[in-house]
């Protein structure tokens, strides 16, 4: 059954795109990822305009991100404090990129710029996730925990850093600088790839700022809901581009999908499923960067499709 | 049904039409396209009476807009869209349906001049001082991308004569279809001359709520549309995580 999006004007098939907001649900609820920097390159795959995917992508994270941030606020994981100083510097990011992503759709670079994200990112993040579950199988010391004990001493360079501040949940007394500028970078990446940016959030904010392991998820969740709000409100408003449509289809069963996948995920064993997503993450990567590098079937290419 | 009312409509026209000595004429079975959600192309028919022999071209144009051809080229070890070239009023939409193959009812002149036909399709660069060699070969991409995409085609003697009087032929509007004003040229070739000639406006556009969605994201109240958006998923990850939390 084929159901046409009104905004990506495209026709598409109701299940593919529900199976879609399925599979991936289950995946993000299982390994409590996002689940965006996923979709985002399947909803391209399968025809939709990439402006479309990413700003959709932005509207739908809101809703996984949500329920998590209210379960984590339950526990009293978020640091609200250091959670307002990451949006500040989301929205400031989300606004740049969104700006950027205009001036390269016209002069017809969109596509490799994200495809390109893409690659670096899903490498860098299936690289790591595999790396880090190859020693749990082959019983040998996690990396993160290696990073962690390296010991004091890291992290002196940004302790001379202006602007510092006390954020008591997270018991620090740092520069706000650095994590606005992460905030930041994070906000770019939401407009410009439609991810959430949590995988990029949460290993700077334990490594670089310091911050405790059991505030971390929790108060990128915040910063995650509000700058994704954003950057899609911003998105509509600017580029037209979020489909409620195709958002509201994604939602459906990747609500239901998330939640089986939290609950799945303290039955199932983790090290294997670990390295299959990390295999799956690579794969996409991999696919993407041949498609950079092959000889494209097509040299020529219509304009990004807009209505002039 | 539709087929059956336009043969009705056709058997009731003809008659009169020949009567009155009109050379030619021509309806459609519909003169509106509606893009609804359940939207996957349609096919419309267009039906019509000639006072004699002849032969028949039909010409359906969606849309001029500005089209942006772009080749891709290697930058370093990648392929990156590296020179474009910009094309006004290039048809959206265009398929020509003719009794015949062109060529052999009527002469290159006409047919350039009335563009009919997709390699008769006037399509200038908007730079004008490019090379002409450099034009052509974007053309000829532009041609060949917009009949991947089924909104270039030309059919071969798909418009079906009954009699030397009746024609008909159907007209495929794939999923991807622009929205707006199609004109349907329908020309009576005569010995090498156009000696009648008929216009049918059509107009594609979409209806119901996937419309009213179209037209709230693209109007003024974008900013609303967006914050309805974000809230509608607010509040649906909020509900799943409620109901679950529950279970």
């Amino acid at each position: 059954m084929q159901i046409y999006l009104p905004i990506a004007e495209i026709s598409v098939n109701i299940f593919l795109v529900l199976g879609l907001g399925g599979a991936v649900g289950l995946l993000s609820g299982l390994f409590g990822v996002g689940g965006g920097f996923l979709m985002t390159p399947l909803l391209i795959f399968i025809g939709v305009p990439p402006s479309v995917a990413v700003g959709t992508q932005a509207a739908q994270t809101v809703a996984s991100s949500v329920s998590g941030v209210l379960a984590h606020m339950r526990r009293g994981n978020v640091d609200f404090l250091m959670g307002a100083v990451l949006t500040a510097g989301g929205f400031v990011g989300s606004g740049i990129g969104v700006w950027l992503f205009n001036v390269l759709k016209a002069e017809g670079h969109i596509d490799l710029t994200i495809s390109l994200g893409y690659v670096t990112f899903l490498g860098i993040v299936g690289g790591f996730m595999l790396i880090e579950s190859l020693p749990g199988v082959l019983r040998r010391r996690p990396v993160a925990v290696a990073l962690v004990q390296r010991g004091p001493g890291r992290h002196r360079w940004m302790d001379a850093l202006p602007f510092k501040m006390r954020f008591r949940r997270s018991k620090l007394y740092v520069s706000a600088l650095l994590p606005l500028a992460i905030g930041a970078l994070v906000g770019l990446l939401v407009a410009m790839m439609g991810v959430g940016g949590g995988f990029l959030m949460v290993p700077a904010m334990i490594y670089l700022v310091g911050m405790p392991t059991q505030v971390v998820i929790g108060t990128s969740l915040f910063q995650i809901t509000f700058v994704t709000a954003a950057t899609a409100i911003l998105q509509s408003t600017v580029n037209h581009s979020v489909d409620a449509v195709l958002a509201l289809l994604l939602l459906l069963i990747g609500v239901l999908g998330a939640q089986v996948g939290a609950r799945l995920s303290g039955k199932v064993k983790g090290e294997h499923l670990r390295i299959m997503l990390a295999l799956l993450v690579l794969a996409v990567a991999i696919r993407l960067a041949l498609d950079l590098v092959l000889t494209p079937a097509d040299i020529f290419s219509l304009g990004s499709g807009d209505v002039s | 049904m539709m087929r059956a009312l336009g043969l009705a409509f056709l058997l009731f026209t003809a008659f009169p039409a020949s009567a009155q000595d009109v050379p030619l004429v021509a309806d459609l079975s519909s003169h509106l396209v509606a893009i609804t959600t359940g939207f996957s192309g349609t096919d419309v028919l267009l039906f019509g009476a000639t006072d004699g022999p002849g032969d028949i071209a039909v010409v359906v144009r969606g849309p001029a807009k500005e089209e942006v051809v772009r080749r891709k080229g290697r930058m370093g070890p990648i392929w990156a869209n590296a020179e474009s070239v910009i094309f006004r009023d290039v048809p959206s939409y265009y398929r020509v349906a003719s009794s015949r193959p062109l060529g052999e009812f009527a002469p290159q002149l006409l047919l350039s001049r009335y563009q009919i036909g997709v390699d008769s399709v006037r399509m200038l660069p908007a730079d004008e001082n490019m090379p002409a060699e450099q034009a052509t070969v974007f053309k000829q991409a532009l041609l060949r991308l917009k009949t991947e995409d089924g909104l270039y085609d030309q059919g071969v003697a798909d418009v079906a004569l009954m009699s030397n009087r009746l024609f008909r032929t159907q007209l495929h509007f794939p999923a991807n279809v622009p929205t707006g004003t199609y004109l349907v040229e329908v020309y009576l070739f005569r010995e090498g001359q156009i000696t009648s000639a008929e216009i049918v406006p059509l107009t594609i556009s979409k209806i119901g709520v996937g419309a009213d969605l179209y037209d709230f994201a693209h109007g003024k109240w974008a900013f609303f549309y967006g914050l309805l958006a974000v809230l509608l998923a607010g509040s649906a990850g909020w509900t799943a995580g409620a109901v679950f939390r529950r279970v």
